[in-house]
């Protein structure tokens, strides 16, 4: 009599399916994951591992963390990323020390693989949730990420 | 037959049925009333139909934690009569071997059935354009003809996948049809009576057909709901269809308002089964335990769309849940489950009815 028995189970495990479904149903109000994007603009938080663009982080005295290492350059598989550094001497310590010009980010080309932010050893750049990257003119998408003036942060050695 | 027997309860149909009797000729004016009922039952359908689409679309949005259309339109209202203006004003593209008659043929074959049937619908009292003496007998002849319509669409497309949706529909809607017809036959066994005004006046004094009925009549209803489904291609039968498989089954050919024509098809063929299966297990337009009976500017239709609603959103559940049968999966559950069943059940309400078991 598996006959009967398969009918039973049959109807017992799409209640179960259905069941489940309807409870979806019933708490979608307050559910729901859709972001009515352009609405909430100014409310709209990504997500913590939202990669938007690269960015490097200055702290308030208008220093950062790169050292000028190129890690970053070696990892990029596409070229994105150009640093164009110089030699100065160190007030401290009188040897000459590596610092960046500039520190050259091609948006346009970067396929947000993330191998950069791998490479930092200093994590002097990071992901920004940023992604309204549209522009009307392809160049302002090279952007320098180093503002103008700052300079590395006192005992960051890589 | 009498079409002018259609009086909406409101006073309305009848100061124009005796305008126009007084203005021309009987003959003339009885068919001036035929078109005008048919014009407006055409209306009223094609935005019913309209709204279940929206409908479905707000429900699945909901299902899948979704927020469906809103932009369109006070809560997106307006979205499908925007989606139909876009559809009307588009190409009527097809290819070129394909057999031209046929090809347009198809698509009023599907809206037309599906239209037909809405006629013999007790909507109220009052509310029904044709009340035969066969109404259920005509509903399940009327609800088989789409399937030519599809069968044609697929044929003349000359397209593998359109002709496999094709034989799809053909396979699965004369399967189900047996069970469509045998749980229907198990509720009438009940009533004694195939009219759908009467089968509704018998459950005015003994409670739904569902209650009288007890347990022969639920089996009757889920087979009938699921057949039903079946019948419709709908999701989990949607095999016609089949979108992963198949492109777009049948239509795949079809652009334009003839795709509108199947697509509107598709969803005033579920408002027929919900409305067949309210008729016969949910008592029609009575309200339940009778509590607007003696309201007399109730509107009893109020309590028609509400079921039937209530049914659409069953069938729209199983869509969005139950994952699509495979062809002999199919053809299982019919053969082998629904039909040796369906003609237990029958039995067990001739017994049930003549040992008078029923409530």
């Amino acid at each position: 009599m598996s006959y009967f028995s398969d009918i039973y189970k049959g109807i017992k495990t799409l209640l179960t399916g259905m069941s489940v479904t309807g409870g979806y149903f019933i708490r979608a109000r307050k559910g729901a994951i859709t972001q009515q994007y352009p609405d909430n603009r100014e409310t709209l938080k990504m997500f913590d591992r939202f990669r938007g663009e690269v960015v490097m982080p200055h702290n308030a005295d208008n220093r950062h963390y790169c050292t000028g290492c190129q890690s970053c350059e070696i990892a990029c598989p596409n070229g994105s990323i150009e640093i164009i550094w110089d030699r100065a001497v160190d007030p401290e310590t009188g040897k000459k020390k590596k610092k960046i010009d500039k520190h050259i980010y091609h948006l346009s080309m970067c396929t947000m693989c993330g191998l950069c932010i791998e490479a930092c050893p200093t994590d002097a750049i990071v992901w920004a949730p940023n992604f309204e990257n549209s522009v009307y003119d392809r160049s302002k998408l090279t952007k320098i990420l180093n503002q103008p003036g700052s300079s590395v942060l006192d005992g960051i050695e890589d | 037959m009498n079409f002018t027997q259609m009086i909406i309860p409101l006073n309305i149909t009848k100061t124009i049925s005796d305008w126009i009797y007084s203005i021309m000729p009987e003959t003339a004016a009885s068919y001036t009333i035929m078109v005008i009922i048919a014009v407006a039952y055409l209306a009223l359908f094609a935005v019913a139909g309209l709204y279940l689409v929206l409908l479905e679309r707000k429900v699945a949005a909901w299902f899948q934690l979704r927020i469906g259309p809103n932009r369109v339109g006070p809560w997106g209202l307006l979205q499908t009569m925007a989606d139909a203006l876009k559809l009307v004003s588009k190409e009527l593209t097809s290819t070129i071997k394909i057999d031209k008659f046929l090809y347009n043929l198809a698509p009023y074959f599907v809206i037309v059935s599906a239209l037909m049937a809405m006629a013999v619908f007790p909507f109220s009292k009052q509310f029904q354009a044709f009340d035969i003496n066969i109404g259920v007998f005509f509903l399940i002849a009327i609800s088989s003809i789409g399937v030519i319509g599809i069968l044609l669409a697929g044929w003349s497309s000359n397209n593998k996948y359109a002709l496999i949706g094709a034989m799809r529909s053909g396979l699965q809607t004369i399967s189900y049809e047996l069970s469509v017809g045998l749980s229907i036959l198990t509720m009438v066994l009940l009533t004694g009576t195939l009219q759908l005004s009467e089968i509704i006046e018998a459950q005015r004094t003994g409670g739904w057909l569902i209650l009288q009925g007890h347990i022969p009549s639920i089996i009757a209803f889920m087979i009938f709901m699921i057949a039903g489904t079946a019948e419709t291609n709908r999701a989990p039968f949607d095999l016609v269809e089949a979108e992963s498989e198949l492109g777009a089954g049948f239509h795949t050919e079809y652009s334009g308002m003839k795709f509108a024509y199947f697509f509107l098809a598709e969803f005033i063929n579920m408002f027929i089964i919900s409305s067949i299966a309210v008729v016969l297990f949910f008592g029609g337009w009575l309200s339940p335990f009778g509590i607007t009976e003696n309201i007399a500017w109730f509107p009893q239709v109020f309590w028609f769309i509400i079921k039937v609603l209530g049914l659409i959103f069953l069938m729209m559940w199983f869509r969005w849940t139950f994952p699509r049968l495979r062809v002999d999966q199919l053809l299982t559950l019919e053969w082998k489950y629904l039909l040796p069943l369906n003609l237990m059940n029958i039995v067990l309400m001739a017994i049930v009815i003549w040992l008078n078991w029923t409530i």
